[in-house]
């Protein structure tokens, strides 16, 4: 397990539509990745914020438009995901990881060198042999966060990964989110706790209805943010 | 009343004396339940499982027809099948009508479609919650279909012991297949049917009781297992 | 784990095919009625003949129609059944080589002790049908194209009742075995016509009888045949043969004189006679 690397990208999304029955949920929606950035969606509930997430990571099919990566289209980034409520199979801690590994090809003395590793970045290292499914909350994030950094993913994505945890998980979630990015490895990040936001973002793209309202560097944006929209947006989240 | 009372002691000593008869039919049974589940399940959970997962044509028609298949009358199973081992059938010169191995295909072929079925709901019902975690996780239809099969496994077991059921306690296909031959193909239901035949109630629900009793403590047994495995391995 | 999951898929289909292919004694598949099952016959007569041949017999006991279908497709070597008519037009659709008389045993027309046609001690069947069919009296059928089935409704045509039109709610057709035939007998309380041999080991009588019995015409005569090798090249022609000359042969004629059921004779041997 060593660090990331800027291969593959940025990831561009270029006029990105989709549409799901009759909703349109995104529209035209340009946005691009850059390496090391931290990148945060910020949204109302129901403007597209998570679809854009999956449309990026690719797990979402953009009805219209496409999503290129390293400028040219070639090889997509190593990535990962770790979603709101972390999915985790009916094994152990290290199990989990090593099904993982397994999947990306790691297996055998490796494997078990990159298991070890990730879970003692987290934290969990005691509980390697525990079952996943009876781990707390916030072990159990921890450990979906472990198993994505074993894979050494070039670009991490991030589905409001603390909205279920109390204040103590969250924070150490967050302290883990940093070390990931410390070592090389991009953030792509939703969230509705603008703290938080605040807290980690390095740059903000902020959704309303589907379209892109500003793709704006962090600090300017909580200072003084250059749509109409993202200053109600930050009223409207400040009362 | 007094016939369940009497049956109740006929089955008691039953089991005490170990008659040598009821223990070969009682094994057989069990012999070919077992094999017939265990066949069943090697077709029926990756079957159910693709069929979850997978997307293509005719997949919506394809889980009706498995549920309703779920409902065949074994006893028209056990025609088609006797239509299809019979001498003048196309697997006539395999020669095995009226012989166990007839009487495990039969079985095999009532119960994959509830294994099928059932498993098919199952790890629809865990795709949901999964896909896309595996997704995410660059993880191949054949490699996903192969993990939810293993992660649902205590639901599946579940399923396996309902088809165990379904297999153990007919008996309209195993006795057309099977003849009901005495020391040869003579399970316990067709022994049942025929005590009953003969007017000798208290014999045939006897029987019907350890038959009962033996279904019960497979159950208790997969039951404990769970119980057990659970509590180490979530 | 798919590896180990195909390594046990294959032993499994491996002990599927070895059971197929295990080394058994030599056997005969002989398809039989449910009547000549149920009166106990098969485990006083099979016993002695794999004795003293070392033959082991496969006994599948249907209706007799069925019993004759069972050799139509050729799934049996031997057919032992007891309705002369159907075995002979069997012959002469050449699914069988001879028929060979072995024995017989009667019928008799059981009845429920309120006897409504007032038939009990009677020992002419057609009278005692006769007074069942104008009384309609409750009377239970097996309707099964069984041996039994195709006495009762020749004995109905010598009684002068032409069956098919003068059945009413009186005349219950199971289409059934002759146990399960008595079962319903016995719930309705209703005449049935039965086989000696059935009746003798029936267990749940109620408050059924022996209302008439004795009649020549109630005489149920048991034939033997040899299913049709050219027909049918599974057939194992000799070992079959076996059976059926071990039948008629002396030993065997009295082995079968020899079963009782309550010390009573119940199957009286024929064979060589023009039956």
């Amino acid at each position: 397990m060593g660090d990331a690397e800027c291969g593959g990208l940025p990831i561009a999304a270029s006029r990105v539509d989709v549409v799901r029955g009759e909703t349109q949920v995104l529209s035209a929606v340009d946005v691009s990745i850059e390496c090391g950035v931290r990148t945060f969606i910020l949204g109302e509930n129901g403007s597209g914020k998570s679809t854009l997430l999956r449309v990026l990571h690719g797990l979402v099919a953009p009805t219209r438009g496409s999503i290129t990566w390293g400028g040219s289209g070639l090889r997509p980034p190593r990535q990962a995901m770790v979603f709101q409520r972390p999915v985790l199979l009916r094994r152990s801690a290290a199990a989990n990881i090593r099904h993982a590994l397994k999947l990306a090809g790691v297996r055998g003395a490796n494997s078990d060198r990159c298991i070890e590793n990730a879970l003692e970045r987290v934290g969990l290292a005691s509980l390697a042999n525990r079952a996943a499914r009876v781990l707390s909350g916030g072990e159990q994030q921890r450990l979906a966060l472990a198993r994505a950094w074993a894979l050494v993913p070039e670009v991490l994505f991030l589905d409001e990964p603390t909205a279920s945890l109390d204040p103590p998980s969250a924070r150490a979630v967050e302290a883990i989110i940093r070390d990931i990015h410390a070592l090389g490895t991009t953030i792509v990040m939703t969230t509705h706790h603008l703290p938080q936001a605040k807290r980690l973002a390095d740059s903000v793209v902020l959704l309303h209805a589907g379209r892109i309202a500003e793709h704006t560097p962090a600090a300017q944006f909580f200072n003084e943010p250059r749509s109409a929209y993202g200053r109600a947006f930050l009223e409207g989240e400040r009362l | 009343m007094n016939t369940i009372a009497e049956s109740l002691s006929v089955a008691l000593a039953m089991v005490m004396h170990l008659d040598p008869r009821v223990t070969a039919i009682v094994a057989l049974s069990l012999g070919v339940s077992l094999t017939s589940t265990l066949c069943s399940a090697a077709i029926g959970l990756p079957l159910g499982a693709a069929v979850a997962i997978g997307r293509f044509p005719g997949r919506d028609a394809l889980i009706v027809a498995l549920n309703s298949a779920m409902g065949l009358p074994p006893v028209v199973v056990g025609l088609v099948v006797y239509l299809l081992l019979s001498r003048a059938g196309p697997l006539g010169p395999l020669g095995i009508l009226f012989t166990p191995q007839a009487m495990v295909i039969a079985q095999t072929v009532l119960i994959v479609p509830l294994v099928a079925a059932l498993t098919r709901q199952i790890v629809d019902d865990a795709w949901v919650e999964y896909r896309e975690q595996l997704q995410s996780l660059e993880s191949s239809w054949l490699q996903s279909t192969l993990t939810l099969l293993w992660d649902t496994r205590w639901s599946l077991l579940t399923v396996l012991l309902a088809a165990f059921g379904r297999a153990a306690s007919e008996v309209g296909a195993v006795i057309i297949v099977g003849g009901n031959i005495d020391g040869v193909t003579r399970v316990m239901t067709t022994a049942i049917a025929l005590e009953t035949s003969k007017g000798d109630l208290p014999l045939a629900l006897g029987l019907g009781i350890v038959l009962i009793t033996l279904v019960l403590a497979l159950n208790v047994g997969a039951h404990v297992t769970r119980h057990w495995a659970r509590a180490r391995l979530g | 784990m798919i590896k180990r999951v195909s390594k046990f898929a294959s032993a499994l289909g491996v002990l599927l095919i070895a059971g197929m292919a295990f080394a058994q004694p030599p056997f005969i598949v002989v398809a039989s009625t449910t009547s000549t099952e149920q009166s106990g016959l098969f485990p006083h007569l099979l016993p002695a003949f794999e004795k003293d041949t070392g033959i082991n017999v496969r006994v599948v006991a249907v209706g007799t129609g069925q019993a004759l279908d069972i050799g139509r497709r050729g799934d049996a070597d031997v057919v032992f059944v007891h309705d002369k008519v159907a075995e002979q037009k069997w012959l002469a659709d050449g699914e069988g080589v001879k028929r060979y008389p072995v024995m017989y045993d009667d019928f008799i027309l059981i009845g429920p002790e309120s006897d409504p046609a007032h038939v009990k001690g009677g020992h002419d069947i057609t009278a005692a049908l006769k007074a069942i069919g104008e009384a309609k009296a409750p009377f239970v059928s097996r309707a099964d194209k069984s041996g039994t089935h195709a006495a009762e409704l020749r004995l109905w045509k010598d009684a002068g009742v032409a069956i098919a039109t003068a059945k009413g709610p009186w005349y219950r057709e199971t289409g059934s075995g002759m146990g399960p035939a008595l079962n319903t007998a016995s719930g309705l309380d209703a005449y049935i016509l039965a086989d000696r041999g059935t009746w003798l080991n029936f267990k749940n009588r109620g408050h059924l009888q022996i209302v008439v019995e004795g009649d020549k015409r109630l005489f149920n005569q048991y034939g033997v045949m040899l299913v049709n090798p050219d027909k049918h090249p599974s057939v194992k022609k000799d070992l079959g043969q076996k059976f059926i000359d071990w039948l008629i042969s002396p030993r065997g004629q009295a082995v079968i004189a020899d079963y009782k059921i309550d010390g009573q004779q119940l199957f009286f041997p024929n064979a060589g006679t023009d039956s």
